[in-house]
């Protein structure tokens, strides 16, 4: 818990000291969000219907495009390496440094989600359950890309490479999450989609930082 | 030499053991899945009889389903073989993954491009996001994820282990994409269109689907093993069984 506990505050006190490279991706987010009005159209209607969707897939993005942060300075710097060599059990280390990646990638859309849902005009209890959708679903983005960003650690071509590998482990994410708001949206009950979010997360959390810290092992042999 | 039952299938973990043995096991399985593939289209052809509602096109379900049916067998097998290579380091068995990954995505490519030439008479269109034809589609990505990674990773042993990480991690995730997929079909799929068939299904047709099985089953085999060889030979080359084994060939 301690290993956590100081990774975690170590990942985001770096991360304070270089701003520019959390925001990229969030503005990332926003532009890619804000591209499809100009692509579709300004029909209000279809743009509500979309919405959803089209918030959850830059999510998914805006997640790809933070992922190779993760561990790729701390691999070149060497300091992962040491940090893997201490004597510090390494579960609660890797599950860290995605604790903190979450809380300065995941958690922003998060809180940027409303501000975009009312560019599309959804109305308040949509944007309440997309955003609680949000919540449920961005960890596990991050938990499941951790393996990814571990994998290709180091990998020629990493970045198009992790986008390769985990955008289809991202689709049941994305189909529970765009469905939540979507039901809610057409005045059904989103507690299902909720629930399998919810499930799909604890699922995450048992199974994919043991996954993604014997990925860093076999990255660093 | 008094060897236990296990100590003798062990052996053949050893790739100078197995490269042999996979030489006869792929002539045999090669034969039958020639033989097997014979029967399979010839009930599928000329025996077995005319849909009543689809008429003639629907005799591509002789290729379409044993296609998909292969393409999640060779990837539980894949997955099957990348564990046992992480959790015993047994060389053999990573070789086997890798080279089984090919064959799996091009079922997985056959299934979706049968499932369109058939789904043009049928439908109308080439392409619905029907549940399944849509997580074969995922599940093909999934198989082109790890011969990427693997190629991106110069160091055999390193590739090895990370595709066996994400073909572990993947064949967690195909059952929740299937079952994901097929709840999103159910919202969203207004007008139903449905591989399902009626269950009355002709006894010659479920036979030549699964001679058309059996011989893609056999096929994969013979062609993993064929590869898993040429793998072998890659990697060993360094030894001198493998530069014995060239100069007789040639």
């Amino acid at each position: 818990m301690n290993a956590l506990l100081v990774t975690l505050r170590r990942d985001l006190r770096l991360a304070a000291r270089r701003p520019a490279e959390v925001a990229t991706s969030l503005v990332f987010f926003i532009v890619v969000v804000s591209l499809f009005p100009l692509g579709i159209g300004p029909e209000v209607t279809l743009l509500q219907r979309i919405a959803p969707g089209v918030i959850w897939v830059a999510a998914l993005l805006a997640t790809l495009l933070g992922l190779p942060r993760l561990f790729a300075a701390d691999h070149a710097d060497g300091t992962l390496e040491q940090q893997l060599l201490s004597p510090q059990p390494q579960v609660p280390l890797v599950a860290g440094k995605v604790l903190a990646h979450w809380l300065l990638c995941g958690l922003p859309l998060v809180l940027l989600a409303p501000l975009l849902g009312l560019q599309f005009n959804l109305d308040g209890n949509v944007l309440a359950v997309l955003m609680l959708a949000l919540l449920l679903g961005t960890p596990v983005l991050s938990l499941v890309g951790a393996v990814g960003a571990a994998l290709t650690l180091g990998v020629r071509g990493g970045g198009a490479l992790v986008a390769l590998l985990m955008l289809p482990l991202y689709v049941p994410t994305l189909v529970f999450g765009a469905g939540a708001a979507e039901a809610a949206a057409a005045g059904l009950a989103a507690g299902p989609q909720l629930s399998l979010l919810g499930a799909l997360l604890i699922v995450a959390l048992l199974f994919m930082p043991w996954a993604a810290t014997a990925a860093l092992r076999i990255a660093l042999e | 030499m008094d060897m236990n039952p296990s100590a003798r299938w062990l052996r053949f973990a050893s790739p100078a053991a197995f490269y042999p043995l996979a030489g006869r096991l792929q002539r045999v399985f090669a034969c039958a899945a020639a033989l097997l593939a014979l029967a399979g289209l010839w009930v599928g052809f000329f025996v077995a009889p005319t849909d009543a509602q689809q008429g003639e096109g629907y005799r591509i379900i002789f290729v379409h389903v044993p296609a998909s049916w292969m393409s999640m067998v060779v990837y539980c097998a894949m997955a099957f073989w990348a564990g046992v290579g992480l959790v015993f380091n047994t060389r053999l068995s990573a070789m086997m993954a890798t080279a089984l990954a090919p064959t799996g995505a091009l079922f997985a490519l056959l299934s979706l491009v049968t499932g369109s030439l058939w789904g043009k008479p049928m439908w109308g269109t080439w392409w619905v996001w029907d549940a399944r034809l849509t997580s074969e589609l995922i599940l093909f990505f999934l198989y082109l994820g790890f011969i990427a990674l693997q190629a991106a990773i110069d160091d055999p042993r390193r590739a090895d282990k990370a595709g066996a990480v994400l073909a572990l991690v993947g064949v967690v995730n195909v059952p929740i994409i299937y079952f994901s997929v097929k709840w999103w079909n159910t919202l969203h799929q207004g007008a139903s269109v449905s591989l399902t068939r009626s269950p009355s299904m002709a006894a010659t047709m479920l036979a030549g689907m699964l001679l058309m099985a059996l011989a893609f089953w056999a096929y994969a085999v013979a062609m993993a093993l064929a590869r898993v060889r040429n793998i072998i030979l890659e990697r060993e080359r360094h030894t001198e069984w493998v530069r014995d084994a060239v100069e007789q060939r040639s």
